[in-house]
C-alpha cells in the first residue's frame, strides 16, 4: 500500500492529478533544466556582452578537429541514450544497461577530450586569470563556461552510472533512467551553444 | 500486443536517427559558417539560427516535449522569457564600442 492509499483524518485520500499528467521525477527534472538553463543562457549572453564589448578580443583557436570530435562524440551520445531508455521501456534491462553504459563511456571520453583540451591551452598560458593572446577575460569566460559545461557532463557520468547500475539491480524503474536522459540531452543541447559562441566565433581565420 | 509495442519502437528509433542525422548535419554546418568569409556579426546570427533549429529538434523529439502540449508550452514559455530578458543589456555592450570617446 502506498502513502497515497491511506485514509488522511479529514483529507481526501486521493492524491491531486500530477502537472501535464508528467510523474513528479519527470516534473521535477524539467523544473531543474528551466533553471540551469538560465544559467547557461546568463554565462553565455555575459560572454558575448563582454567579447562585443571588447575591441582586442583574441580568436586563439587555430584548428576544429578537436571540438569537431567532442561535438560529435556527444550528439552520439545522445542518440545512445535514447536507445537505452527505449530499450528500458520495453523491459530490456541488459539492453538498457549496457547503452546507458556507452553513454556514459562517451561522456567520459568527452571529458578527456576537453580537459586535454585544457591541457594544451594552459600549456600556451592561458588560465583562468591570464591569457597570452590578450584580454585576461578571455581565458575567465573559457574557462568558466566550459567549465561549468564540463561539471554537467560529469555530474551526469556520475548520474548515468549510478541510475543505470540501481535499474540493473531493480531498485529503479525504467522512468528512472528516462528523468537521467533527459538531463543528458540537455547537456547535448547546451553544447549546440557553446560551440558556436566560444570555440568557432573565436576562430583564427 | 508486444510485436505492435516492438513495431512502434523501431519506428521510433528510425525517427530518432533520421532526428540525429538531421542535428549532425546541422552541427557540420555551424563549422562550415566558421570559415565563411563574413563579419562576427552575420557569423553569429547565422550560428545562432542553426543552433536553434538543433535545440529546438533535440527538445521536442529527443526529449519528447512534442507528445505533451501542455508541457512544451510550459517550458517553452519560461525559457524564452528568461532567455529574452537576459537580452537587455546588448545595446550597452555596443555603446562600450562605439560610443565612447576612445572609440576606435
Amino acid at each position: 500500500m502506498s502513502q497515497a492509499d491511506l485514509p488522511v483524518h479529514g483529507h481526501s485520500a486521493e492524491m491531486a492529478e500530477p502537472a501535464f499528467s508528467v510523474p513528479a521525477k519527470k516534473m521535477a527534472m524539467w523544473l531543474f533544466i528551466i533553471a540551469d538553463s538560465a544559467t547557461f543562457a546568463g554565462c553565455l549572453v555575459a560572454y558575448g556582452f563582454i567579447r562585443n564589448a571588447t575591441p582586442d578580443w583574441p580568436r586563439p583557436f587555430h584548428s576544429i578537429t578537436n571540438v569537431a570530435t567532442m561535438t560529435l562524440i556527444l550528439l552520439t551520445s545522445s542518440l545512445t541514450m535514447l536507445i537505452g531508455v527505449r530499450s528500458a521501456d520495453l523491459g530490456d534491462k541488459a539492453k538498457a544497461f549496457l547503452w546507458t553504459m556507452i553513454t556514459a563511456g562517451l561522456g567520459i571520453l568527452f571529458a578527456v577530450l576537453h580537459i586535454r583540451e585544457w591541457s594544451g591551452m594552459i600549456g600556451e598560458g592561458a588560465t583562468l586569470f591570464h591569457n597570452p593572446w590578450g584580454t585576461p577575460l578571455f581565458g575567465s569566460l573559457f574557462f568558466s563556461i566550459t567549465g561549468l559545461h564540463l561539471l554537467h557532463v560529469t555530474g551526469g557520468v556520475i548520474a548515468l552510472i549510478a541510475v543505470g547500475l540501481k535499474y540493473q539491480s531493480g531498485r529503479y524503474k525504467a522512468d528512472d533512467l528516462e528523468v537521467t536522459g533527459l538531463y543528458w540531452h540537455f547537456v547535448d543541447l547546451v553544447w549546440m551553444f557553446v560551440v558556436p559562441l566560444v570555440y568557432l566565433l573565436n576562430l583564427a581565420h | 500486443m508486444m510485436t505492435t509495442a516492438v513495431g512502434n519502437t523501431n519506428v521510433g528509433m528510425r525517427r530518432n536517427l533520421i532526428v540525429y542525422a538531421c542535428i549532425l548535419v546541422l552541427a557540420g554546418i555551424q563549422f562550415v559558417i566558421a570559415y565563411q568569409d563574413i563579419s562576427a556579426s552575420q557569423m553569429f546570427v547565422r550560428m545562432m539560427i542553426v543552433a536553434i533549429v538543433e535545440a529546438a529538434l533535440a527538445l521536442l523529439l529527443f526529449m519528447h516535449l512534442w507528445d505533451n502540449r501542455g508541457l512544451r508550452w510550459f517550458v517553452l514559455v519560461f525559457t524564452v522569457a528568461v532567455i529574452l530578458g537576459l537580452q537587455y543589456g546588448w545595446t550597452d555592450s555596443f555603446r562600450l564600442v562605439n560610443g565612447v570617446p576612445w572609440a576606435k
